[in-house]
Parts: structure tokens; sequence; C-alpha cells
């Protein structure tokens, strides 16, 4: 790598203290001792133990955490379903594209799109069924039909990286289908489902689009909560939960990497 | 399939089975049948539905009256109940303005960005990768949420641009078109940073040195050497900031006010509030038809960018 020029450096560093400067001022604010406003009144936690024993958040809590996890577990079991089936089967070329075609839509589509026509459709669909109501199943299909692509993304990749030799080789030693699933691709697929699993994770913490078209009274999450304190102005409650959401996105993301690079490093 | 697969009855060797094609079709159908199924119950099948919804009537209460109308698309072009007015073409025209220059400056912020982290040693990469995807992959409410605090009138930047006198004493800079700027950017910034750093990190310098030594000024060094290597990270980077950009929805509502409205917040209050969803059908298609047109408008041009590149080299 060449040496840059220092204003590069400057232009870089510039840019990633704009993009930090909000998130830290909500931080610093988060626990300052003063409800509203912007003066300095001295350090304190008690935000954070108001959130705590507030039972609504509780509940929008408890909502994200079911929210994330169903739709995490469905779309990494249909996505790593959908990358095995495409991958390893002797489709013709145009079955193939077809199915990359359906596969990559929501990857491009915006989610306000997405949103949009499940919103619709639900609509016609709620007078089969009050399954189809503003809640809970009705956000979990949402999540899941935008995290399956990226789910099966991750996956085909890991699928590539380890190729069919392997696969062959049992195979060819006479090992059956569940016995070379069960001892030799899985184990091999793992970090893959697993890094898949987690972006599948990021990706429902960090919506808000779909949840928000498609949620009901009693499904509010975390950040349609925020979304609604924040006609009641800006609060240092409000604060402290956007810094507790901030640090567990940190949290997600080390993790991810660290997922990742061990997949890299193998 | 050669005839002679034909002869064994379309029995083929597939990664160390043999198996006739049909059953191995049949147990693949059966892997990818739940996400396909999946995918056009709940994505394709509801696309159609909102092109089918943008031509037909609204009922009361967010109901469908289904007759045939072009009352909804004609809306989108500003033909309402009270004759044409401006203000929806205004909003089509600020989204894509906005979507636009939020591209572009995040393109331009981009270079900086992604040769520094390709300039740092290989262990520390992988940290300042992360330093980049953490906003990206915070929630969305809670970046508007951190720009609105900032942007406040106490805040030192309000405090500069009214001692500066650009907006009011008292006022602050949000609501309004920087607040809505710096959110979009900062947003997709990781976007286009990604996809770029990784064609950059591949970046072969030695093409760059054979430029220089070849007394190629700096701009046709850079033109060259460094973009003609980095053009599909630049088309990937456009696009997956272009169309969020279009989409945007949460952000213009929170730092824009409703002064400073996208199609984002207009397609929102259809479904939401105003109950009426054909009309917000025929804006999402709208938005969808905007959306492609940009980004084909965006590759024809590099297409045509690259063509010229080689006509250089011909010459």
């Amino acid at each position: 790598m060449k040496r840059l020029h220092p204003a590069l450096y400057v232009a870089a560093l510039a840019t990633i203290l704009v993009i930090y400067l909000p998130l830290l001022a909500v931080a610093a604010f988060s626990i300052n001792d003063a409800e509203r406003g912007f003066v300095w009144y001295g350090f304190t936690l008690k935000w954070y133990g108001q959130l705590w024993h507030d039972q609504r958040v509780r509940q929008v809590t408890v909502n994200t955490l079911l929210l994330a996890g169903a739709s995490t577990v469905i779309s990494t079991i249909i996505g790593t379903l959908l990358a095995l089936g495409m991958d390893r089967f002797p489709w013709p070329r145009r079955v193939r594209t077809m199915l990359d075609g359906v596969v990559y839509l929501p990857v491009v589509t915006p989610d306000i799109i997405i949103a949009a026509s499940l919103v619709a459709a639900f609509a016609l669909l709620r007078t089969l069924s009050s399954f189809f109501d503003p809640g809970l199943p009705a956000m979990i299909i949402g999540h899941v039909t935008f995290q399956v692509s990226f789910v099966t993304l991750v996956v085909r990749s890991r699928l590539a990286v380890i190729g069919t030799n392997l696969e062959e080789a049992a195979r060819d030693l006479y090992a059956s289908t569940p016995y070379l699933m069960r001892r030799i691709l899985l184990p091999l697929l793992l970090p893959g489902i697993l890094g898949g699993a987690m972006l599948a994770l990021v990706l429902s913490l960090d919506d808000f689009v779909i949840s928000f078209f498609t949620s009901g009274p009693q499904s509010t999450t975390l950040p349609i909560h925020i979304y609604g304190e924040l006609r009641r102005g800006l609060t240092a409650r409000t604060h402290a939960l956007s810094t507790i959401i901030l640090l567990a996105t940190v949290l997600l993301v080390l993790a991810l990497q660290r997922l990742s690079r061990r997949q890299t490093d193998q | 399939m050669s005839r002679a697969e034909h002869a064994t009855g379309s029995v083929i060797v597939w990664h160390g089975q043999m198996k006739r094609r049909r059953a191995l079709l049949l147990r693949g159908g059966l892997y990818v049948g739940v996400g396909l199924l999946w995918l056009v119950l709940f994505l394709a099948l509801p696309a159609l539905l909102l092109v089918v919804i943008a031509m037909i009537q609204r009922g009361p209460y967010g109901t469908f009256v289904w007759e045939l109308t072009t009352e909804n698309l004609t809306r989108t072009m500003g033909w309402g109940m009270f004759g044409w007015s401006a203000d929806t073409l205004r909003i089509l025209g600020r989204t894509i303005t906005v979507a636009s220059v939020t591209t572009a400056v995040n393109l331009v912020l981009s270079f900086p960005l992604a040769f520094f982290i390709a300039s740092r040693p290989r262990r520390s990469r992988m940290a300042w990768l992360a330093l980049i995807i953490v906003p990206c992959c915070t929630n969305m409410v809670v970046r508007a949420y951190a720009w609105m605090l900032v942007l406040s009138p106490q805040f030192p930047p309000s405090r500069a641009a009214q001692a500066l006198g650009w907006i009011d004493d008292g006022a602050g800079l949000y609501p309004g078109p920087l607040a809505v700027y710096l959110g979009m950017i900062t947003t997709l910034l990781p976007f286009t940073v990604l996809p770029i750093y990784t064609n950059v990190e591949r970046l072969d310098w030695s093409l760059v040195e054979a430029a220089s030594d070849l007394y190629a000024s700096r701009w046709r060094v850079f033109r060259h050497a460094i973009l003609a290597q980095i053009r599909p990270g630049l088309v990937a980077a456009i696009v997956l900031t272009f169309i969020p950009a279009m989409g945007m929805f949460v952000i213009p509502k929170l730092l824009g006010g409703s002064k400073y409205m996208l199609v984002g917040d207009l397609i929102q209050q259809q479904f939401g509030e105003s109950r009426d969803y054909p009309y917000g059908a025929a804006l999402s298609l709208v938005l969808m038809a905007m959306t492609l047109l940009g980004l084909w408008l965006s590759r024809r041009y590099f297409r045509k960018s690259s063509e010229s590149r080689g006509g250089e080299a011909a010459l």
C-alpha cells in the first residue's frame, strides 16, 4: 500500500467523527443528572434505573426480542434449505436464473415497498383469518421475508468455500444422505449458518420500517417505542434507552465480525 | 443433456451419487420449496397485488372497491380533488434530488475512508471496519434521534448558525433540509464505503506505479489506474446507496418535519393515518419506477464511460 496524502487521513477521520458525534452526545446526556436540557449537572445512572423498573419498556423489550428471535430462527432454517437446494442440485440454467432472481429480489427492493405490499396483502388476508391482523405474527412474516435472502447469501458463500470434494468423497465411501448431512455437510456449514443467523438478527433489530407498518398496539418494539416517545420531546430516559440499543449493536457487530473472521481463517 | 444420458434413462452422476435426474430434482424441490413458496406468497404476490390495488378505488376505513380507475395514478402526478397542484410533484422531485445528492456526497466521502482503512495494518483493519459498520446497524430511529439532539437550538452547531445569521435566534437546524441531508448521508455512508473498500483493498498498485512512471498526470493516474479498477465497487455502492435513499422514510419524517416531506413519508401516510391504500400503492409504483430509472441511467452512464475508455485505449 502506498503512503497516502495527509489530507486523506484528515478527511477520513473527520467523516468518522461526524458519524459518531451525535451518538456520543446521546450517550453523554444519558448519564446527565437532568431530565431535559443540555447543561451538565453531574453524573447519574438513575435514568437507567428508571428504565429497569418501567413495565412498558420491559414489555416492549420482550416484544422486540421475541420478534427478532422467532424471525431469525424461521429465516435461518428456510434460508439454509434454500441455499442448499439452489447449490447442490442439477437445476437447468433457466430455473437457476429464476431462483436467483426471486431470492435476491428483497435485497434490491426498498424496504418501504416490501412493507407497503405486505400491508396491502394482509388487508385482504385479514378477511380470511385474524392471524393477519396487525401484530406479532404479521411482523414475524414481514421480517422473515427480508431476512431469508440475506441468510441464503451468507450460506451460499460458505457452500462455495467448502466445495464439493468432501461430499463426493463421502458418497464414494457409501455415506447415506442423512449421515452425509449430519457428519459432514452441517458441521462444515455451521459457521455460515451462524453467520447468516447473526446477520438476520442484526437486520431484525435494526428494522423500523417493516415493523412500523405491520405492528399493532400490543406489539410495539423498542424502535417504535422510541419513535412514540419523540413526540414528548427529548428526555434523558430516551437517551438512556437509545444508548442501551447502541451498546447492544456494538456487541452484536463485534460478535458477527469475530464469527466471520474465524470463517475466513479456516 | 447429452444423448448418452438419455440412453441410460436420464441417470446422471452428481457429486458422487448416481441418480435419476428427476429424483434429484424432486429432492431439490423439497429444499427450495419452502423458501420459494414463502417469497412468492409474501413478496412476489403482494407486489403484484400492489400493482392491482393502484388501479382500483378506495373504500372507507382501508377497504377496497373493486372498480378500475386511473385516479390514483393521475393523483401521483398532481391531479387531485381540487384540480392540479404541484405539491406531489414537488415531493417526488425533492426525493430524487435528496437521493442523488446523498449518493454523490457519499461517493466523494467514501474514497478517503476506503483508502484510509485499506492503508491500515491488516490487524487493525477489522476494527476500523467495525467502526464504520456499527452506526449502520444501529437502529435508524436512534440515529435520527441523535441528530435531533445535536441539531437542537441550544447545541453549538445551531448556535454557530444563529451567530452567522443563517437561522433566526433561538431556532434550531432541525427540522430542515440540512438535518435531512446530514441524517441521510451518515445513515447510508457504510453502504457506500464497504463495496468501494473491498475493491480498494484488492487494488493492484503496480498499475498505479506504472502509470506514474510513464509520466501520467495525477488526474490520469487516478482515473485510469485507480478508478478503472474500483468500477465494480462503485456500481455496487451506487445501487446500495441510491435504493434505500429513494425509499427512506424515518429520517426525513423525523429530521425534516412536515415541510420537507419525501415520497417515503407520503407512502407511509397513505398506509398509516390516511388509510388510502390505493393511492399509497400508486405512489409505491412511482417510487419503484423512479428507482429503477435512476439505476438504469447510472448503469448506462458507466457503460458509456467504459466504452469511451476502450476507445481511448484503441487510439
